[in-house]
């Protein structure tokens, strides 16, 4: 009887918002480009490029201005400037003598500095809070299609590179060694992390995106040692809480992109203390227990 | 197995490299590693071995010199699976959430289609290499649970695994216990009778003699070079070590 009276409440805040068609569609595409962050995100981790990830989201912002402000289509706009900054990130750093961190700290606020001045100037209905927060609630048809194609475009670049991508990552000397062309598998990964980014742009916003191609990726680099796992698991927690976050916000209206990226956090959290073999209390369990002979704790 | 018909050597000419931060590594290293042979790169902490090395595999953009490796550009030489690298432990992460197995799988990839799909034949090689470096029974372990000389094996299968007809090995004894170094020395012996040519860095001058037919000695530039028996001399090692010519060289060369 008990499990009835806690069911029915709980069915009954997941099926209540379905009736309206613009939060179906919102689940849908969030839940969609939570998939398309979680596969990213677990190549991004492994490689190390967190920081360039952030500067993409940020640099994207002056190419959504211009493309509204021409009438093209804003993935565009976002796709160009996006990859423009790490091409120039890449460029200055090999031009100079300064860290590679630096040059990517100059680079990114350069461009978000250059989007924010367009957007105060040029003349246009776009909304700033929904570029930078997101707005998935709000998602256009013509907005859901763009997002579409660029997730799509990187979800199938990565099933036919996956295991070059993931060489590359791990021993680029090798795959050179094996004669593939390492500058381009090093342009393919900025691409498809340039297309995430635009993928997640309306459901995440600029600022949190970069939560989305990390935290995933991260929590399952917690939870496994191996690879395949950790995308089965960076693509779980990733929808989850994509979907979660949309009925939060919805229920006790609250922004989208934040209530994903906090239930995306709760769950790396949860991982980081409670991971099997890597979590701070395994951890601590074994320094109680040293293993004897390396026979324990094999498994 | 006799598969292999052709031996290739590799040929090193005038050579020069300059790290980023202006430091000559270095200059004018002009050497031929014979073919079907075992040949010592020998030289001490910091002479240029494995920027040597790197030259070779292409990684490093030489300031000036060419590399040809039986007759070939690198690059053409990799894309035909020619040339395979044995590097010193430190330059993956260790953490990264690939089994030994994939690691020398790896190997493999230059054979396979764009998706990388193994053949029978490719696993059926995997297995293979993992046997001959006796690591099978780690094969599922996760890459960085593996002792300093188990991780050098897990490399070593797969430069076997890719059937590289040139070896490159850097330091494959450093940390490697005796019974280990023994057994790399008898695989290493074997896959010389079986035709490749073999290049590989060590630091334990004892076991030089019993196992490589030709030496390299290394300090930034190439000091000496030829049979062991008559390059290994206390005269020339002793140049190579204690630097006794090199301030000369150095002198004119960072001058001009
Ligand atoms: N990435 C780098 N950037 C700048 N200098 C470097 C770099 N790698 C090596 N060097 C310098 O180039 C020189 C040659 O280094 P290398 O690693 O080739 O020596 P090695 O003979 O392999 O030494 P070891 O026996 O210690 O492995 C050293 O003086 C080193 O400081
Ligand atoms: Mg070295």
């Amino acid at each position: 009887m008990s499990d009835t009276m806690i069911a029915l409440p709980l069915i009954d805040w997941l099926i209540e918002p379905l009736q309206y068609p613009f939060l179906v569609q919102a689940i849908w595409v969030s839940a969609f480009v939570g998939l398309v962050c979680a596969v990213l995100s677990c190549y991004i981790t492994l490689k190390g490029w967190s920081l360039m990830g952030d500067a993409v989201s940020h640099a994207v912002v002056p190419g959504v201005v211009v493309a509204y402000a021409l009438n093209i289509p804003f993935a565009i706009g976002a796709f160009l400037f996006g990859f423009g900054a790490t091409v120039a990130i890449g460029y200055i750093k090999s031009k100079t003598r300064l860290k590679e961190d630096a040059v990517i700290g100059v680079v990114f606020t350069g461009f978000f500095a250059f989007g924010l001045v367009l957007v105060t100037k040029i003349p246009s209905n776009i909304d700033l809070f929904h570029i930078l927060f997101g707005n998935v609630l709000g998602i256009s048809q013509e907005d859901i299609i763009q997002t579409l194609i660029a997730g799509i475009t990187t979800l199938v670049v990565i099933l036919i590179r996956r295991k070059d991508l993931l060489l590359f990552c791990f021993d680029p000397n090798h795959a050179k060694a094996i004669g593939l062309n390492t500058q381009l598998m090093f342009y393919t990964l900025l691409s498809v992390l340039a297309l995430t980014i635009v993928t997640a742009l309306q459901t995440a916003g600029i600022i949190l995106v970069i939560a989305m191609l990390v935290t995933p990726g991260s929590t399952a680099y917690l939870l496994t040692d191996r690879f395949d796992h950790m995308l089965g698991i960076s693509i779980a927690t990733s929808v989850f809480s994509c979907v979660g976050g949309t009925y939060l916000s919805y229920h006790f209206d609250v922004s989208t992109g934040g209530a994903i990226v906090v239930l995306l956090t709760v769950l790396f959290m949860v991982a980081m203390v409670f991971a099997p073999k890597y979590g701070i209390l395994a951890q601590n369990s074994y320094r109680h227990q040293p293993i004897v002979d390396g026979t324990q704790g094999k498994g | 197995m006799p598969t292999i018909t052709q031996t290739l050597d590799i040929n090193v000419n005038n050579l020069s490299v300059t790290y980023s931060n202006a430091k000559l590594a270095l200059y004018n290293a002009s050497c031929t590693v014979e073919p079907g042979t075992i040949t010592a790169l020998v030289g001490p902490n910091g002479s240029g071995k494995s920027t040597l090395f790197k030259s070779i595999m292409g990684f490093l953009k030489p300031t000036q010199g060419q590399i040809k490796v039986g007759g070939l550009t690198v690059q053409k030489a990799q894309k035909k699976q020619l040339m395979a690298y044995v590097p010193q432990s430190d330059e993956v992460d260790w953490n990264f959430p690939v089994s030994v197995y994939d690691v020398v799988m790896m190997g493999r990839y230059g054979y396979m289609n764009l998706l990388r799909i193994p053949s029978s034949k490719d696993r059926r090689l995997v297995m293979e290499s993992l046997e001959r470096v006796d690591m099978t029974d780690f094969r599922h372990h996760q890459i960085g649970e593996l002792s300093g000389g188990q991780k050098k094996r897990a490399f070593l299968a797969r430069a076997l695994a890719q059937e590289g007809k040139v070896i490159l090995l850097d330091e494959p004894f450093t940390g490697v216990d005796v019974k280990t170094e023994r057994r790399i020395i008898a695989l290493l012996m074997q896959l010389r009778s079986e035709g490749h040519t073999i290049l590989v860095s060590t630091h334990d001058l004892a076991s030089i003699s019993t196992f490589c037919d030709r030496t390299i000695l290394l300090n930034k530039t190439i000091l000496a070079s030829g049979t062991t028996e008559e390059t290994f001399t206390e005269e020339n090692l002793s140049m190579t070590f204690d630097g006794l010519p090199m301030n000369i060289y150095q002198n004119s060369e960072v001058d001009s």
